[in-house]
């Protein structure tokens, strides 16, 4: 039971490392992007409608596994691609206000996805209200061949799916390319004081555009990892949650350090399913919502913490929120 | 020597909305010369020095590097010409340490290693003889440290046309003279050096030939030897101006702020005021000296209820109730509910002592708009004070209602003064308050400083230029390190004393610190 | 041929306003080719049942004036808090919050006091409600600087798990997880409906609302003083402002007002409560008041723009068989353009002259 609890939890955490390691990515280049619940949407849905095509057009017993993985994800980078540049667009050449921007895309994003969710759903006809990919889900789902043989330690580190290790290298290497790196020496100098950046020589706006961009790939395909993994190749409409909120949420507890994200983003999974393991003698299926409630506390108490001990390192990216103009007098 | 350009610059023009910030200017800097700009503030000299080093683009005009004409769009195609410019507002990543913000930006072969870095730095550091610590944080750094970072950043890129805008504001006379070392030493090596700065004497000093600017337009070059300060000045203000400013002796005197102990320790802990004490008398301005940093900043804030002290006294003789009032860590609400009125003229103009984005109306209100008891604001009596101030101190401004942001250095600081003053002190407090400012306008301010102390209020006066401290303070206060290391009568003294006093409690640290490693 | 970036000063009145309407007409038409593509339908009928859809009948204009009077309160709500550059995204909380305490009041109380009391009772603790929630993140950030957006987007989802809890604690019929409609034979904490129109009353409260917060903002002290804040925090200091006791005062006023969208929501619409109840209108709002300059006069006009394309748009979707989420992607279209057209109000563009001297 534990076993399993750690493993859910994991996998639940998935989609908010994706999430969290491209907030961080892009809140590093300065750059406070409330669209990346929208991303996750936008990155999910196109997945499922790549995959959807391709499903429909071969058959779900002749599917190649290397096009049933490489369609939904190039797919799924595309449209999160998309999303980013729009959000860059705005905010990095127009200076459009962040918080705005953000929630915009958001907005569309949800609704985006919802809508050619919804429409695919009505295109199949099927009773239940949500398309099923199951052939190219099980491709996804591939896990490694040895891992049923090494007992509870293959279970519990090798029995997933590689979206799994990807994302928690995306995030190993992330962290190590901020913090040892030339490039990513610029982006922080980008993201803490841009005019500083633009003295030295660095590209201010090809930074934030590829950070910006790149953050939206990668929170994209948390999106893709859930509902081709987690929700074992079922989409349904809102079924994703306000878990891109809960991404954000991570960013703040990992003090914007990719790596702390890794153990934040499992913490979190474990938080957000603890419900279903935990039972409370004589309390209704209520107390669940409570249950729900813990990541966001957490985070909140985190947050006040960091505040109050106010040490340097571990504040957000100094000109995070604010647009940069060479010129500004 | 044979003069070789280093690098023209042909009808340069830059505009900023309707603001003409250069207007056809032409210079020619030569390899192993040092040039002065020089110019009253305002007059363009960071404009055109900007757009040397990419951070604006002209919006005519053409630069040569070499005899050739090439296009500096961006910092980057600066450095590819190998230009190089110390601002006079560091640019530094605050949350870094110095070796991070050296290698800032540059693309050096090899896998990236800060330790090798590091290493090239300390030569550099120890060839010119800078003292710091590679792997120290910025934000832990002094204002001197920081300027030694953006020095060696240059120097690490290996500029050959360095361009330092007024590095001098923030040094030490000795620094000052430890800098101009360097930059001989760099003339020397056949590098073009083009040092800006408003400081006659330094311009002496140190360079080749001065170029002169006046309000965005290009006056003229002369060879440093073949001219004099008075040359030079006549034409950086364009026509002779009374330099000595008046001093009456101060009548009926009587103490006002007598300030005992303070001590203060900033945020990082570090002890900023060490047992400052002094006493501030009406009828008299009491000028207040230092180096940038000494505690000048937290002093007047501490007075005006801004800063909590650890401890020490202020003590205000009310003139009304003949009451002793202690303001210490009172806020400024209750500092003017005890009747007293202080103006402070803060040295952040813009991001403390008005609201850029408000105009000039609702800047007035900002000290009345209490007044009353109804819920609404009253916006007739600070339209009128608006009106007589732009009336009475020339603030040039298309009307009342525009936003002070946009208005020029001098003019923001008379609206600024201008407020203070209508409130009618018992203390006036400014900081540095002719800093950027044209000498005319700077004279206007000194005149209604002298009015106030001829009115019977205290005046303290924190200045950096030390000719004007000696000329229009009765006595001056110099602050070292957050100590007072000297109260001195502003009339019997010299610039060179006051200078001493500056850096006294700096040269003891550092013997201390010396003294104690070898221990 | 190259360009520079170059600030602009003010625009006249007439030009900006220009600009944004252009903005919004070349968002319609973007948004006009993505249904054309969808549906295959001529953008002429398109914008005609958009317009339909918002205008086409009596009920129609009601609840078009109803969901703007709502957005425009939630928006008023943000307002003052964004003018002193507190980033208050937690407005959908609030006004759950408010809700839940009406909802609340409805069920404990409705049978002990008459109509009148009762919804005196809901509103103010309605209002009570709102203004904790929005106190909470504000006293963090007076006193330690927490930052204020990620504060009260947690302060939203935990609104929402809070209200989840009891709505399956007191669903009706037990187990349905929903509230349903309370006091349906009593009427007891509705709002009364006025000349016959259900909605009137909503919109009569958040018409007064719209001129108080307009005169609040710019003629009262506490205006001036939030204006003072949001522009520099340094000269509220010097001038001896209590920017601690302006933050809490005015993120009170923000909640409270909130507070009274969640009550208009829970006693003058919907009579019940859910998760769903503010449905991102907190989020919405934020844009609302952006795009109006935080000019409550003008916010009438852009909370009017977001619930026609709202309103038109899920008319499209009916009528063209697609569904409702459609009209989010409309919405985000247009807003995208007119977020993207702020930058020609601010900016301009200046071609490179040609360089050099003559010949």
């Amino acid at each position: 039971m534990l076993v399993q609890f750690i493993q859910r939890a994991m996998m639940q955490g998935i989609p908010l490392l994706l999430g969290s390691t491209g907030e961080i990515i892009t809140e590093k280049a300065g750059h406070l992007n409330l669209g990346i619940p929208g991303i996750m949407y936008v990155g999910s849905i196109s997945g499922v409608i790549g995959s959807f095509i391709y499903e429909t057009s071969v058959g779900p017993q002749n599917l190649n596994p290397v096009l049933a993985v490489l369609i939904p994800l190039l797919s799924s980078i595309f449209g999160s691609l998309v999303m980013g540049l729009i959000y860059c667009v705005l905010t990095v050449t127009l200076r459009a206000n962040q918080n705005v921007t953000g929630l915009a895309l958001t907005t569309f994003g949800v609704g985006f996805g919802n809508f050619f969710g919804g429409s695919l759903i009505k295109l199949v006809d099927s009773e239940m209200p949500s398309i099923t990919l199951s052939a190219t889900s099980n491709i996804f789902r591939t896990t490694l061949p040895f891992a049923d043989k090494l007992g509870v330690i293959g279970d519990l580190f090798f029995s997933y799916s590689f979206l799994v290790y990807v994302a928690i290298i995306i995030a190993l290497v992330a962290s190590w390319i901020l913090s040892r790196t030339r490039i990513g020496l610029h982006l922080r100098a980008v993201g803490e004081n841009p005019a500083t950046a633009d003295a030295a020589g660095i590209n201010v706006n090809r930074y934030k555009y590829t950070a910006t961009c790149l953050g939206s790939v990668i929170a994209g395909l948390g999106g893709l990892y859930y509902v081709m993994d987690y929700a074992n190749g079922i989409w349904s409409n809102d079924a994703f949650g306000d878990r891109g909120w809960l991404a954000v949420a991570i960013v703040i507890f990992a003090l914007w350090r990719p790596h702390i994200s890794i153990i934040g983003s499992f913490l979190f999974g474990g938080l957000f399913i603890l419900y279903n393991y935990v039972s409370v003698p004589g309390a209704g299926i209520e107390v669940q919502e409570l249950f729900k409630m813990v990541p966001y506390v957490v985070t909140l108490i985190v947050l006040i913490f960091t505040s109050m001990r106010d040490k340097r390192e571990n504040q957000p990216p100094q000109s995070l929120g604010l647009s940069y103009f060479r010129e500004e007098r | 020597m044979a003069e070789v350009p280093a690098i023209e610059l042909i009808n340069i023009t830059k505009t900023f909305g309707e603001v003409v910030a250069n207007k056809d200017i032409c210079l020619t800097v030569n390899r192993g010369e040092i040039l002065s700009i020089l110019g009253e503030n305002g007059s363009g000299k960071t404009t055109l020095m900007n757009m040397i080093s990419g951070i604006y683009y002209p919006d005519y005009g053409e630069i040569k590097i070499d005899g050739k004409a090439v296009e500096i769009r961006s910092p980057k195609d600066a450095f590819k010409h190998k230009i190089g410019m110390i601002h006079q507002h560091f640019k530094l990543v605050d949350v870094f340490s110095a070796a991070e913000n050296i290698v800032l930006g540059l693309k050096e072969e090899g896998r990236f290693s800060l330790a090798k870095s590091i290493t090239k730095i300390e030569a550099i550091a120890s060839l010119y003889g800078f003292e710091i610590d590679p792997k120290k944080k910025i934000y832990d750094m002094s204002v001197s440290e920081k300027q030694a970072v953006e020095i060696i950043k240059v120097l690490y890129r290996g500029a050959d046309i360095l361009i330092l805008d007024e590095p001098t504001a923030v040094l030490t006379p000795q620094e000052t003279q430890r800098l101009f070392s360097i930059l001989r030493r760099m003339k020397k090596d056949g590098k073009a050096i083009i040092i800006i700065t408003h400081k006659l004497h330094e311009v002496v000093a140190i360079s080749d030939r001065v170029s002169v600017l006046r309000k965005g337009e290009y006056v003229g070059t002369l060879k440093t030897k073949e001219t004099n300060e008075l040359e030079l000045t006549e034409m950086m203000v364009g026509k002779k101006v009374d330099l000595n400013i008046e001093r009456k002796e101060p009548v009926n005197t009587k103490d006002r702020l007598i300030v005992a102990g303070l001590r203060y320790k900033n945020r990082e802990g570090v002890k900023v005021l060490r047992n400052v004490s002094f006493t501030a008398k009406a009828g008299e301005i009491l000028g207040i000296a230092g180096i940038a940093g000494s505690g000048q900043r937290e002093l007047l804030e501490a007075i005006a209820g801004l800063r909590r002290l650890d401890s020490g006294e202020i003590i205000y003789n009310n003139p009304k109730t003949e009451l002793q009032e202690d303001l210490r860590n009172k806020t400024p609400m209750e500092i003017r509910e005890l009747g007293v009125r202080l103006s402070f003229v803060p040295e952040d103009r813009l991001g403390m002592g008005l609201v850029g984005n408000m105009d000039i109306i609702d800047n007035m209100m900002l000290r009345s708009y209490r007044k009353g008891k109804s819920a609404f604001l009253e916006r007739k009596a600070p339209k009128d004070l608006a009106e007589q101030i732009i009336e009475e101190l020339e603030v040039v401004t298309p009307n009342a209602s525009t936003p002070v942001r946009r208005l020029s250095g001098g003019n923001v600081q008379k609206v600024l003064v201008g407020r203070e003053i209508a409130a009618s002190p018992t203390v006036l407090m400014a900081a540095y308050p002719v800093r950027g400012l044209d000498i005319n306008s700077s004279y206007t301010i000194y005149n209604l400083l002298n009015k106030q102390k001829e009115n019977g209020v205290a005046v303290i006066f924190v200045g950096e230029d030390l000719d004007v401290l000696v000329e229009l303070c009765d006595r001056i206060v110099v602050l070292s390190s957050g100590k007072v290391s000297g109260i001195i009568d502003g009339r019997n003294t010299t610039k060179e004393e006051i200078g001493l006093l500056m850096t006294k409690e700096f040269t003891e640290d550092k013997k201390k610190k010396k003294g104690g490693t070898k221990e | 041929m190259r360009f520079h970036i170059v600030k602009r000063d003010q625009l006249v009145w007439w030009k900006s306003w220009g600009v944004r309407i252009l903005s919004v007409i070349v968002g319609l038409l973007v948004s006009a080719l993505v249904t054309v593509v969808l549906t295959g339908d001529n953008p002429i009928q398109v914008f005609a049942t958009m317009v339909d859809g918002a205008f086409g009948t009596e009920r129609r204009l009601w609840t078009l004036g109803q969901g703007i009077a709502i957005l425009l309160c939630i928006s008023l709500a943000v307002t003052p808090a964004f003018k002193m550059r507190f980033w208050n995204i937690g407005a959908e909380g609030q006004a759950l919050m408010g809700g839940f305490a009406a909802a609340t009041c409805m069920l404990f109380l409705g049978d002990k006091m008459p109509t009148g009391i009762l919804l005196c009772v809901i509103a103010v603790s309605s209002i009570l409600a709102g203004a904790i929630w929005a106190l909470i993140p504000a006293y963090f950030k007076a006193r330690f600087g927490t930052n204020e957006t990620l504060f009260t987007l947690m302060m939203n989802y935990i609104a929402i798990q809070i209200i989840s809890f009891f709505v399956y604690k007191w669903s009706n019929p037990v187990g349905s997880g929903k509230i349903g409609v309370i006091n349906p034979d009593t009427r007891a904490g509705w709002f009364p409906i006025i000349a016959g129109k259900t909605y009137l009353l909503n919109i009569l409260i958040v018409a007064v609302l719209t001129i108080a917060m307009f005169i609040y903002l710019k003629y009262s002290k506490h205006g001036y003083e939030i204006a003072v804040v949001g522009e520099s925090e340094n000269t509220a200091r010097y001038i001896g402002i209590d920017v601690k006791r302006v933050i809490l005062r005015t993120m009170f006023l923000s909640g409270a007002l909130c507070g009274i969208t969640g009550f208009l929501l829970v006693c003058g619409t919907d009579h019940t409560i859910t998760r769903e109840t503010i449905a991102g209108r907190g989020f919405t709002a934020i844009m609302v008041s952006w795009l109006a300059k935080f000019n409550p006069i003008f916010m009438i006009i852009t909370s009017f723009l977001l619930v026609f394309f709202e309103k038109g748009a899920t008319q499209i979707s009916t009528q063209f068989g697609l569904n409702d989420s459609f009209s989010e992607i409309i919405t985000g279209i247009i807003i995208f353009f007119i977020i993207g057209s702020e930058f020609f109000l601010n900016y301009k563009l200046k071609r490179d002259e040609k360089k050099g001297v003559a010949k």
